[in-house]
């Protein structure tokens, strides 16, 4: 018997994870920038590790749809336990980055039982209050936290044992991208999979979800979860490469910063969230240097304006352009 | 033959207002069971009940003899119960397929497989594909949901529910705001439907009803007025007049 | 006893300045994060007033509630009411650009120190009863507060104008089509929520300050209040603002070392109690 082919075109579908010719060029910037701006390694680093950072609040609220004005709270879980760790002894950077991310998702797992029920508003309130919560927590804490002094003597061993963090910071540079490399590529299969697809459908119908047997909250929790690792491994690569823990790891100015790179990027494309950290840390380095009050104004006022009137972000904004000239073309 | 769906003096109270009031009602296997009633009587909130969308006051909710009352409404799907809803509720940002294939990889166990892409899912992917088929669905499967005219939508909104492979399918007014050209259509799709699947439908057209169902169970109030043939129900004063009522009221 | 009369002060004019947000967040269901600018402009007008016009206090204290309300209405016209129908996590970036831009707005113009603020001579000094010292600002704060509840309470209960706000969000169309003209009701209502912000700013100058860093200082505090208090509800917000106030002053005197942890602690627990607020309308529909 022949094979009758089918009549649906699957070809779309079976397409959607291959890698874009675009994609590749965006991995080399990161290669390139170490040629062209050697002087500026440290920003660059902060970058990489603001991208994850904001990589993993993506997963949350660009994917799941979960709203959160407290994800810093896993970043700071994740750069203190990584502190810490150094601290006495367990400089190994790897195996802070392992165990922060354990730390940072275990305190996810249970906050997400708080934080999944009740509506949108009671979600904002109940992350901003556990992050504040936290933020007391290391204020108060001076013997393990150093309080508002910081952590000091965070000392770390080499990479995999063979490459020392150089005051250049070119150690630092590249295990940051590579981690925020690896990381972001595991983002990626995860948001093709079933489980990712599954995440789509809760954002944009939870009513329909459960009617097609699907356990929501257990769907939610697990993405908190995850969400909650990555921004501990954000928050312990700060750590490791800065060798000092401030109290402003757990600050709200940063979770208002993080959402704010995320929107301005544009949400639920993974490359949103590094589009936005991107332009939002070059713009936040040459306009605060002219004068920091300026830059809280501008940054509020492109704040408005993107809620206003371009409220996919960069990432909305690039494909429109490309759906017109393609459409002319 | 054991009964399909089987309620047990099922309540549920908004406050002071009963929109279920003690119903007992008995769906058989393999039964086209229609539930009809004026507006307002209750029925997509029995609906509501017997999924697990709504928790009831008191009373119970068996499927094929299992007692599911406590079940999360996921886990009432997973034993194959599926409904569609009175207002689309699609997911309108992901293609037709897509959408399909989420449906049926929950079915099938797949909806925590979180490495291989949903695309190598190839059991999943070709069932979505076959009853997108067997829908005359094929030629928009890549078309946003958002972007098809109304009576597709409506189409997907079924197709979704078949994707949970139901052996007891709730039809919340399928055809509605359907031309009636179209919604012919949509019922001839629903009539062909196999005969182990056990539906239960609610539809304002008694036309439609008459034609379609075996069985009628009329709501008023929240209760159960009566239930019979269509044929019995057809010549049953009270029902003539609650729905006499309804049109002098209105 | 003077750690009870110092709290219930000082919840009575958190509950000032949040009330505001409650009328806002509950009437219209909009998130206005921005509230603290409101109630940071009122304190900059009324601060301003006083020092340089030499205005007197109680002329003040109006004036800068007025200017608050000018402020939002236009504000409203111009920018909030494109956001009524937006989710939640919308309204909330929105205010908090608002708040990045009226914070530098502020430190551009006044710059970044607290503002010099004396009460007028009346105001000042004690009552000294046995065992307990009356401030007489915090008897003062604590008799317009409750003058304040009752009359919000009364004017969102028991007038038309209630009545046809309430309508209003319950259904918009609804309310169209019985002639009532929404959009002016929900003007009114932020312009409303505005003064009380100005109202509740200008009178916080004596206990919590006055500079630029204000929007986001208190914000939280003004969430636990909505949150605990149940939004749209002014006597839970009453009820709750004089419950933090209590357990903030106990707590500062008490448990040093557990400074704002307490609060929060009291906030999310609540939250997670009752996710409509001690005294919200549990299930209204």
């Amino acid at each position: 018997m022949a094979i009758i082919p089918s009549p649906v075109d699957l070809a779309p579908l079976r397409r959607a994870p291959a890698w874009r010719t675009a994609e590749y060029i965006c991995w080399l910037l990161p290669v390139a920038a170490y040629f062209l701006f050697p002087t500026s390694l440290s920003l660059l680093s902060q970058m990489a590790i603001t991208g994850l950072f904001a990589l993993s609040l993506d997963l949350i609220l660009g994917y799941a749809g979960i709203v959160s004005l407290g994800h810093v709270a896993f970043f700071g879980v994740g750069a203190y336990a990584a502190g810490l760790l150094a601290k006495y002894g367990y400089g190994d950077p790897l195996l802070g980055l392992a165990i922060a991310g354990t730390v940072a998702a275990a305190v996810g797992y249970l906050s997400s039982f708080l934080v999944l029920r009740g509506s949108d508003l009671t979600r904002l309130m109940v992350t901003l209050g556990v992050a504040m919560m936290l933020f007391e927590a290391a204020n108060k804490l001076t013997e393990f936290t150093g309080g508002v002094d910081g952590l000091q003597g965070v000392d770390m061993k080499p990479v995999l044992g063979l490459f020392r963090f150089d005051l250049y910071g070119k150690t630092a540079y590249w295990y940051s991208v590579a981690v925020l490399f690896v990381f972001f590529w595991l983002a990626r299969r995860i948001v093709h999979s079933p489980f990712g697809l599954s995440l789509r459908g809760i954002k944009q119908n939870v009513i329909r979800m459960p009617a097609i047997g699907a356990p929501v909250h257990a769907r939610l929790a697990a993405v908190y979860t995850l969400g909650a690792a990555y921004a501990g491994v954000a928050g312990a690569l700060l750590t490791q490469t800065t060798q000092f823990v401030s109290l402003d790891v757990l600050s709200f100015p940063r979770s208002a910063a993080v959402m704010l790179m995320l929107v301005l990027g544009g949400t639920g494309s993974l490359y949103g969230a590094l589009i936005g950290t991107l332009v939002f840390m070059t713009a936040h380095h040459f306009l605060s240097n002219l004068n920091p009050q300026y830059w809280q104004f501008w940054l509020g006022a492109v704040l408005v304006l993107v809620v206003l009137f371009a409220r996919d972000g960069i990432m909305g904004i690039a494909q429109t352009v490309i759906k017109r000239v393609r459409g002319k073309a | 033959m054991s009964a399909a769906l089987q309620t047990r003096n099922l309540c549920k109270k908004f406050g002071g207002f009963s929109a279920a009031r003690d119903v007992t009602l008995t769906i058989e296997q393999g039964a086209r069971h229609a539930l009809i009633g004026p507006n307002g009587a209750g029925k997509t909130t029995l609906v509501n009940l017997l999924t697990g969308f709504l928790e009831p006051t008191s009373g119970e909710v068996f499927l094929k003899g299992e007692n599911v009352t406590r079940l999360a409404q996921h886990q009432r799907v997973k034993r194959g119960l599926a409904r569609t809803f009175q207002i689309n509720s699609l997911f309108a940002d992901m293609t037709v397929l897509e959408s399909m294939t989420l449906a049926v990889c929950e079915r099938l166990g797949f909806g925590w497989h979180w490495w291989r892409p949903v695309g190598d899912h190839a059991a999943a992917v070709d069932e979505a594909a076959t009853l997108l088929a067997s829908l005359r669905l094929a030629d928009v499967a890549n078309e946003k949901t958002r972007n098809l005219a109304y009576g597709k939508q409506r189409l997907i909104e079924i197709a979704l529910a078949l994707a949970a492979g139901p052996q007891v399918l709730l039809l919340d007014e399928p055809a509605a705001g359907v031309p009636t050209s179209e919604s012919r259509e949509l019922f001839e799709t629903i009539a062909r439907l196999p005969r182990e699947v056990t539906i239960v439908l609610i539809e304002h057209d008694m036309d439609l009803v008459f034609r379609f169902a075996d069985r009628i169970s009329v709501l008023v109030n929240g209760a159960l007025l009566t239930e019979n043939t269509p044929q019995e129900i057809a010549r049953d004063k009270r029902v003539k007049e609650v729905y006499l009522g309804e049109a002098l009221d209105g | 006893m003077t750690i009870i009369f110092d709290g219930l002060a000082a919840g009575m004019l958190l509950f000032l300045i949040s009330v505001g947000l409650s009328v806002t967040l509950g009437l219209m269901n909009f998130v206005n994060l921005a509230h603290g600018a409101f109630a940071m402009l009122g304190g900059y007008v009324c601060a301003l007033l006083l020092s340089r016009a030499g205005v007197p206090f109680l002329l003040a204290v109006p004036i800068a509630a007025a200017v608050s309300a000018a402020v939002g209405v236009v504000l409203e016209r111009t920018l909030y009411r494109r956001l009524y129908g937006a989710s939640h996590l919308d309204q909330v970036l929105f205010s908090i650009g608002l708040n990045f831009m009226a914070i530098s707005a502020a430190h551009y113009f006044f710059g970044a120190q607290q503002q010099p603020f004396a009460l007028p001579d009346f105001l000042r000094g004690q009552i000294n009863l046995p065992g307990l010292d009356v401030g007489i600002y915090r008897l003062f704060l604590i008799g317009i507060g409750l003058i304040l509840a009752v009359g919000l309470q009364w004017l969102v209960s028991y007038t038309k104008f209630g009545a046809q706000l309430r309508a209003s969000v319950d259904n918009p169309r609804a309310a169209r089509g019985l002639g009532i003209n929404v959009g002016r009701a929900f003007t009114l209502t932020f312009a409303l929520g505005s003064a009380l912000a100005g109202l509740g700013g200008a009178l916080g100058i004596e206990m919590l300050g006055l500079d630029p860093s204000f929007p986001l200082k208190y914000i939280v505090y003004f969430l636990i209040v909505v949150a605990v208090g149940g939004s749209g509800n002014i006597k839970g917000s009453l009820i709750a603002s004089l419950m933090l106030g209590l357990v903030d002053i106990a707590g500062k005197y008490y448990l040093p070392q557990a400074g704002a942890f307490l609060i929060y602690v009291v906030m999310v627990i609540m939250l997670i109690v009752r996710p409509q607020g001690l005294f919200g309308r549990t299930a209204a529909k």
